[in-house]
């Protein structure tokens, strides 16, 4: 694979890859509690939190870049105090990464919160009833109910953060090998003479990565149908 | 001082309905009667802990489960209940057996496979263990979940018209097992249904409301032998007396002692000397002066009558005391008049053998 794709195109697939997967891992347990927490829970500034949430989905993405520039660019108050820790994140993939997870949470934090609105709340109390505490009736039955959600929120956010672009280039630029993810690098290639052939390579890789993630969505969710229905 | 096996006292305000729910109930089985609307539901759930409006004290035996003058309010998870709900509210995502162990596994009790299979074994799901929920017929589902019910160990079971989602022949498949867990464990049940039947056949104690009041509590006898007790209309209303098997006749008929007198009932699979409780519909009951000769009608008691109702209506509801207990029979007021009956006139009650249902037939109580 290496041998079709070339280093620079490579290196933008593995990087958009390790951005995508971790901005995943790290927003997926903080998406399951807000969604749990909007769903479930009443508490002041309820909306105010919803309204938050959902602004990286409606804000223009180089505004939402902008602004955390602002807040973790070298001169921010986040990025000096990540800067003196030594954990800067300004135009390095970890910023691509936190860019990503921001622009894909509103999408994950939709799909969890409607499946776990759809869990049936009288199952909740029956396992209340039989001695579950409030943490645990949420691991054994809201969260393995919500699977199916919960998934597609997942898939939904990896894709959203394959694909992110105008928040992390505004952001973290455009440095190949260092911050120049697969939508970049297509960028890039369309931006010189000659780089349609490259650019296509990736467009393909891009289609073969959504594809894969969401056919993968689609096993799983049909297991837990099955399983749910009791083959 | 000895505690009641279970306490309830609640009030509860709301701009709609008014609860003001005051019983203290011996051990067994006590029914929560009443039609829908009654305040059935918030009370079981007030005592389950899943409202949280109603103020007041819950007790079971000495373990106060609320108490809101001394701010206690044990949240559901710590009551200890076995909550037997009006849908199964089985887990879908786990097997039956997962699903029958789920009390334990949550609050990491050690494994009792002893416990498990004696339940397994008297509600006769063994087959079922390694199904998902959703490959139950209802009153399997309904099985499993008094099973899940009974393996947390309760302090106290907790039962909201758990019959009422399935047909008849399901009703008297489940029926039998709540028998069995009042006279077999000592654990107090709180059992809330709008069906007569059931509380005859189940009924210790009978806590009968009426727009969120208590308007009767005493044995099922007491209140189902009182004739101006007609929560289900006059056409619901039937005595209930104790009786005990004598012999099984060769022509299918079942020959049973109550306090004395013969009844004869197509056959009850009992065996001789098990004691039953009976109940007999008002409206199956014939009323006549003299011993009647000449009958197809098998059963004759002969009674004194000790009260006669009258409402607005036509009919009349007569109660008579015979050796058998109280038996209720509905007239009408004119062949109440016609026939003289009077209050200490003697009187014999004509009941067709085939009248008394065999699904108000159960198990006495101790």
């Amino acid at each position: 694979m290496t041998g079709w794709l070339g280093p620079q195109e490579w290196q933008a697939v593995a990087l958009s890859l390790k951005v995508a997967f971790w901005a995943t891992v790290f927003s997926l347990p903080l998406a399951i509690l807000v969604s749990h927490a909007l769903a479930r829970w009443d508490f002041p500034g309820k909306q105010a939190v919803n309204g938050l949430v959902h602004l990286p989905l409606i804000l223009p993405p180089v505004v939402t870049g902008y602004l955390l520039l602002l807040m973790f660019g070298a001169n921010g108050p986040g990025g000096r105090v990540l800067e003196t820790l030594g954990m800067g994140i300004a135009f390095r993939w970890t910023g691509a990464a936190l860019a990503a997870a921001i622009m894909g949470f509103p999408l994950m934090v939709r799909a969890i919160r409607l499946s776990i609105e759809a869990v049936d709340q009288r199952l909740e109390q029956a396992a209340a009833t039989l001695g579950a505490s409030r943490l645990s009736v949420f691991a054994t039955v809201t969260l393995p109910l919500a699977l199916p959600g919960i998934l597609t929120g997942t898939i939904l956010g990896f894709a959203k953060a394959m694909g992110e672009f105008g928040a992390t280039i505004t952001f973290v630029s455009n440095i190949p090998g260092q911050t120049q993810t697969l939508p970049s690098a297509i960028y890039s290639f369309l931006q010189v003479p000659g780089g349609e052939t490259e650019a296509m390579r990736l467009v393909i890789v891009s289609i073969f990565v959504a594809m894969a993630a969401l056919i993968l969505s689609e096993v799983f969710a049909r297991r837990i149908a099955n399983r749910m229905a009791g083959a | 001082m000895t505690h009641p096996a279970l306490s309830v006292h609640l009030k509860q305000d709301r701009d709609t309905f008014a609860l003001d729910v005051s019983f203290d109930a011996p051990s067994g089985l006590t029914v929560l009667f009443g039609a829908s609307g009654s305040g059935k539901t918030s009370v079981i759930d007030a005592v389950a802990g899943l409202g949280t409006s109603a103020t007041g004290q819950v007790a079971v035996g000495d373990q106060v489960l609320m108490d809101t003058a001394r701010k206690i309010h044990l949240p559901p998870h710590k009551r200890r209940l076995g909550y037997i709900f009006q849908d199964d509210r089985l887990f879908p995502h786990l097997s039956v057996a997962r699903n029958l162990d789920y009390a334990r596994w949550i609050t990491r009790q050690p494994k009792d496979q002893k416990a498990f299979d004696r339940v397994v074994e008297m509600l006769g799901i063994g087959s079922l263990l390694p199904r998902r929920p959703a490959r139950l017929s209802g009153g399997e589902k309904q099985r499993v979940a008094i099973g899940r019910a009974l393996l947390a160990r309760p302090k106290l079971i907790l039962a909201d018209e758990p019959l009422s989602a399935l047909d008849d022949a399901r009703k008297a498949e489940i029926l039998p097992y709540f028998e069995r867990l009042r006279d077999e464990s000592d654990v107090p049940i709180l059992y809330v249904t709008h069906a007569a039947t059931e509380v005859a056949r189940l009924a210790t104690t009978v806590v009968a409301l009426a727009a969120g009041r208590v308007i009767r509590q005493g044995t099922a006898a007491e209140v189902l032998g009182d004739p101006s007790f007609t929560p289900g209309g006059l056409r619901d209303i039937g005595a209930v007396i104790e009786a005990q098997v004598l012999t099984h006749h060769a022509d299918g008929l079942t020959e049973l002692d109550a306090g004395g007198l013969p009844l004869l009932l197509p056959q009850v699979v009992r065996s001789v000397g098990d004691k039953l409780r009976l109940r007999i519909a008002a409206q199956d009951v014939i009323l006549s002066k003299t011993r009647p000769e000449g009958m197809s009608a098998l059963n004759i008691l002969p009674g004194t009558i000790a009260d006669i109702q009258t409402s607005d209506g036509p009919g009349a509801v007569v109660s008579l005391d015979t050796a058998a207990g109280r038996v209720l029979a509905r007239v009408t007021k004119r062949s109440a008049q016609a026939m003289g009956l009077q209050p200490g006139g003697s009187i014999f009650a004509v009941v067709k053998s085939v009248a008394v249902a065999p699904g108000d037939v159960g198990t006495a109580s101790r």
